[in-house]
């Protein structure tokens, strides 16, 4: 598949599944069952995984590009599609076992979905930090975590998850270790009922898994954080944030023009309105565009990944994006006014604006802005 | 300098071994060295060696260990036993 054609698939199933669904999975706050069928159907969940590996070898603009066009018709498909995919390019760029190899390749062949289970109860949302451990018996380990949240946690085939390498680590020393949905036991601690993203099924958990030793991820988790699931993670939810925007503008735009039909020659009061919230959309898109080409250009270079600039800059992304979200989904209300605030009707945006703020609060800004500047004594100029 | 690095790190690193039990070449980030806890050492190796790490130096790999630290300072001209 080029990339035209991807992301003409990830369109088709964006308009003719997850758009359909998209209401009853918001209302119900239920798993977008029938579009992440769609997706792996036509290989989409393997798209990052190489050829040779069975995927279908694309780039992370490819994919982020995916994501835009389903978030536009259902934010929570294209969240959980994000989410699945940061776990993709971790395996891709770090699972260099026997077994993380052929694992990789079932999930491109079977188009096997991928969960996370970073955070943890008792380290403040801390995810660089870990209080379970692996333990290892023989080649076989097992793992207990209490997770506050894992997303589609019964949906998924495997869920990554991070614990400190060995019983005796310090906190600050974990790895991924993937526990497959088989040798995985789930106990539901906790509902997922919120304001947005109701798809996303983000119930906490515990969880125990056990497992060959061959599935824990080799490279230290901060090595793989750093040079992988941070900068992927930024990258691929401001493309869920872009899209839940430009889902928003095509309906400020179609309601403008509708309005400017119905009486030729006179501008429609809203379209200066429309014209304003063109100017804050244009700059999100570039803003998206020109971190996912930097985050590219740099992906091999291990040493640039780690530098100050690039992590706050990464930082920057998410804290901008999560920003311009809200701002460019509340002028298109402006624009459509109450027939954007209204539930029912071609132009409501009232998940829209309840997705959009969940942005700057999944992974907080305020924790971001801190880590920033505590990175930023540091920085030095180039 | 072995001795003001380790004063340093014991100070500043947050680490969850003893300084004193770590090997010259012992990997500091799996001793318990998280990210915020290394940009104070960095700061603190600046203030007691008078020096400025350069942006091409703030790297992991600058202070993944002890023998690390002292290749990144005798770059700088910090001369040491």
């Amino acid at each position: 598949m080029d990339s035209d054609e991807l992301l003409k698939e990830a369109a088709r199933i964006a308009r003719e599944v997850a758009g359909p669904a998209s209401s009853d999975v918001d209302e119900r706050s239920r798993f977008p069952a029938e579009s992440v069928e769609a997706l792996r159907h036509a290989g989409l969940l393997g798209a990052l995984i190489p050829g040779e590996l069975g995927g279908l070898g694309a780039s992370l603009a490819e994919v982020a590009a995916c994501t835009e066009t389903l978030a536009a018709h259902c934010a929570s498909t294209a969240m959980v599609f994000a989410m699945h995919q940061i776990q993709v390019a971790c395996l891709v760029r770090h699972g260099h076992t026997d077994g993380l190899g052929q694992f990789t390749r079932d999930v491109a062949r079977l188009g096997l979905l991928l969960a996370s289970a970073t955070t943890e109860m008792g380290v403040g949302g801390d995810v660089r930090t870990s209080i379970c451990a692996v333990e290892a018996d023989g080649d076989e380990f097992a793992v207990t975590k209490m997770a506050p949240v894992i997303s589609y946690a019964e949906e998924a085939d495997a869920v990554f998850t991070t614990a400190r390498r060995a019983a005796d680590s310090p906190s600050s020393d974990q790895v991924i270790v993937v526990c497959r949905a088989a040798d995985t036991k789930l106990e539901r601690l906790s509902e997922w009922n919120a304001l947005g993203f109701r798809g996303t099924c983000s119930n906490g958990y515990r969880l125990d898994a056990r497992g060959p030793l061959g599935l824990v991820v080799p490279d230290p988790y901060a090595a793989v954080s750093s040079e992988t699931m941070l900068p992927v993670s930024h990258v691929l939810w401001a493309s869920v944030w872009l899209g839940l925007a430009n889902g928003a503008m095509d309906r400020a735009r179609r309601y403008v023009q509708a309005e400017a039909r119905s009486k030729p020659g006179v501008l429609p009061p809203a379209a200066t309105r429309l014209a304003e919230a063109a100017v804050v959309h244009a700059q999100f898109k570039d803003m998206v565009a020109g971190a996912t080409a930097r985050y590219e250009a740099l992906m091999d270079d291990r040493g640039e990944l780690s530098s100050i600039p690039f992590v706050v800059g990464m930082n920057a992304l998410k804290v901008s994006a999560s920003t311009l979200v809200v701002d460019v989904v509340s002028r298109a209300m402006g624009v459509c006014g109450i027939s954007a605030y209204r539930q029912d009707g071609e132009y409501s945006l009232g998940r829209y604006l309840r997705d959009a703020y969940g942005a700057a609060l999944m992974v907080n800004n305020e924790r971001i802005h801190a880590n920033n500047a505590h990175l930023l004594l540091a920085d030095r100029r180039r | 300098m072995d001795e003001a690095i380790r004063r340093i790190l014991a100070d500043h690193g947050r680490l969850a071994v003893p300084v004193a039990d770590l090997a010259d070449d012992a990997d500091l980030y799996r001793a318990g060295l998280a990210s915020h806890a290394s940009v104070n050492v960095m700061l603190a190796l600046e203030d007691h060696f008078d020096v400025e790490f350069p942006e091409g130096m703030l790297r992991k790999q600058t202070f993944e260990s002890i023998v690390a630290i002292k290749a990144a300072l005798a770059q700088l001209d910090v001369v040491g036993s």
